[in-house]
């Protein structure tokens, strides 16, 4: 097997950069574990319970599903969440959480695995820096959707209200019905796809990653352009639309896509020396 | 520049690539979508274990160097783990993304994660 032993030998880069490393090393000897070995819990996905939280607060909510992952269950059914707030963060799982109702402010937030359904709508701050698994809201969702997510994909079937997304590093947002203004705001990486309308100035300031809008799109946020769609891109869209049985009103291929224009990344203008200093 | 065409991403090598005289890294565009009949035994389990129908966060883990040497970047330490010298990569960024995800996998899995010291000298609950 021919290999390749550095970055310039893979046509990366033409000159020599360094920056800080911190010198930690793959071992090939690492077990086959698919738990953290913190704060997470090994489940059984046939072990299936549900709970009645209306008369619970919303720290005795989560303290409740933790319990029962920790005891194993990996199926558990909330009823009746009430919209509280702050609910079903930092699970670091795999586990089948589903919300029979609609969930407050800040839901789900920094979640790393679990699969999540909600029947119902959810508030401000949904999902905020969700890292892996996938979340399908059933109704419409609140501002700031998916804030910083870094992975995972992240699905509001009805419309969402403004900053989708912002700073968002990783993952896919998927929005079924209209996404409001500054959606994409400061954009890192990941995708959107956004089958409605999007609102005013969007994909602001992004640095990078790229925006899908199937419906009327109000005006560009600074920095923001249309990028060329490939036959590639519009059959990933269509293959991760159809996961959660979606569709591009249009087709795939149709779709405007936002990219960023790359004129505000005076950053990498520095020199690789005055870049090392500022690192 | 190097001779490994194969290897080269067509969105590598841009105008503003060449005016910076780097690579930009973490552009990584959907061109790069993963080839999923190249999915190893460990990811395919993983996948499944994760009740996952696609690579899911691990689409967005490619590969890359630092120092260069072939490294991939773990978010949750904020820093790249270098892949050992002795171990032999294949030929195609393909390849050698799905060894990255399972790489990625395991450490973070594993009792040596930075996380786990920190866990062990910080952590309140």
């Amino acid at each position: 097997m021919a290999t390749i032993d550095n970055s310039f030998d893979a046509g990366l880069h033409t000159e020599q950069l360094g920056g800080r490393t911190q010198e930690i090393f793959f071992s090939a000897e690492e077990e086959e574990n698919f738990v953290y070995p913190y704060n997470a819990f090994e489940v059984d996905s046939s072990k299936k319970t549900e709970f009645d939280a209306q008369n619970l607060e919303s720290s005795d909510i989560n303290l409740k599903i933790r319990e029962l992952m920790k005891e194993g269950f990996g199926h558990i059914v909330v009823k009746n969440p009430s919209a509280k707030h702050s609910i079903a963060v930092g699970i670091l799982n795999r586990l089948q959480l589903d919300f029979d109702g609609s969930l407050g402010y800040f839901g789900c937030g920094l979640v790393d695995g679990p699969n999540i359904k909600i029947s119902g709508r959810v508030g401000w701050s949904f999902a905020e820096n969700m890292m892996a698994g996938t979340i399908i809201v059933e109704k419409n969702a609140g501002s700031t959707f998916g804030a910083a997510i870094r992975g995972g994909d992240l699905v509001c079937k009805g419309d969402v209200g403004s900053r989708t997304g912002i700073d968002m590093k990783g993952g896919t947002i998927i929005v079924g019905g209209r996404t409001g203004t500054l959606s994409g705001f400061m954009m890192q990486r990941g995708r959107m796809i956004v089958l409605g309308d999007a609102g005013s100035n969007l994909g602001d300031s992004m640095y990078d990653g790229t925006i899908y809008v199937g419906g009327k799109i109000a005006s560009l946020g600074v920095d923001a352009v249309a990028g060329e769609m490939t036959d590639l891109e519009a059959e990933w869209i269509e293959r991760k639309l159809a996961l959660y049985g979606m569709k591009a009103p249009n087709g795939a291929e149709n779709l405007q896509k936002i990219v960023a224009g790359k004129q505000l990344w005076n950053y990498d203008n520095l020199e690789p020396t005055e870049k090392k200093i500022v690192l | 520049m190097s001779e490994n065409k194969d290897l080269i991403p067509e969105d590598l090598g841009s105008d503003r690539e060449k005016e910076i005289g780097q690579h930009i890294g973490y552009r990584y565009d959907v061109n790069l979508v993963p080839d999923y009949g190249r999915l190893t035994p460990f990811l395919k389990k993983y996948l499944e274990v994760m009740n996952w129908q696609d690579l899911n966060w691990l689409e967005d883990v490619h590969m890359g160097y630092e120092e260069d040497r072939p490294a991939v970047f773990d978010r949750n330490i904020n820093g790249w783990v270098t892949v050992p010298k002795e171990m032999e990569l294949p030929d195609n960024q393909q390849d050698r993304d799905m060894i990255a995800r399972e790489l990625l996998i395991k450490f973070q899995m594993s009792k040596r994660h930075p996380m786990v010291v920190l866990k062990e000298n910080y952590g309140k609950f």
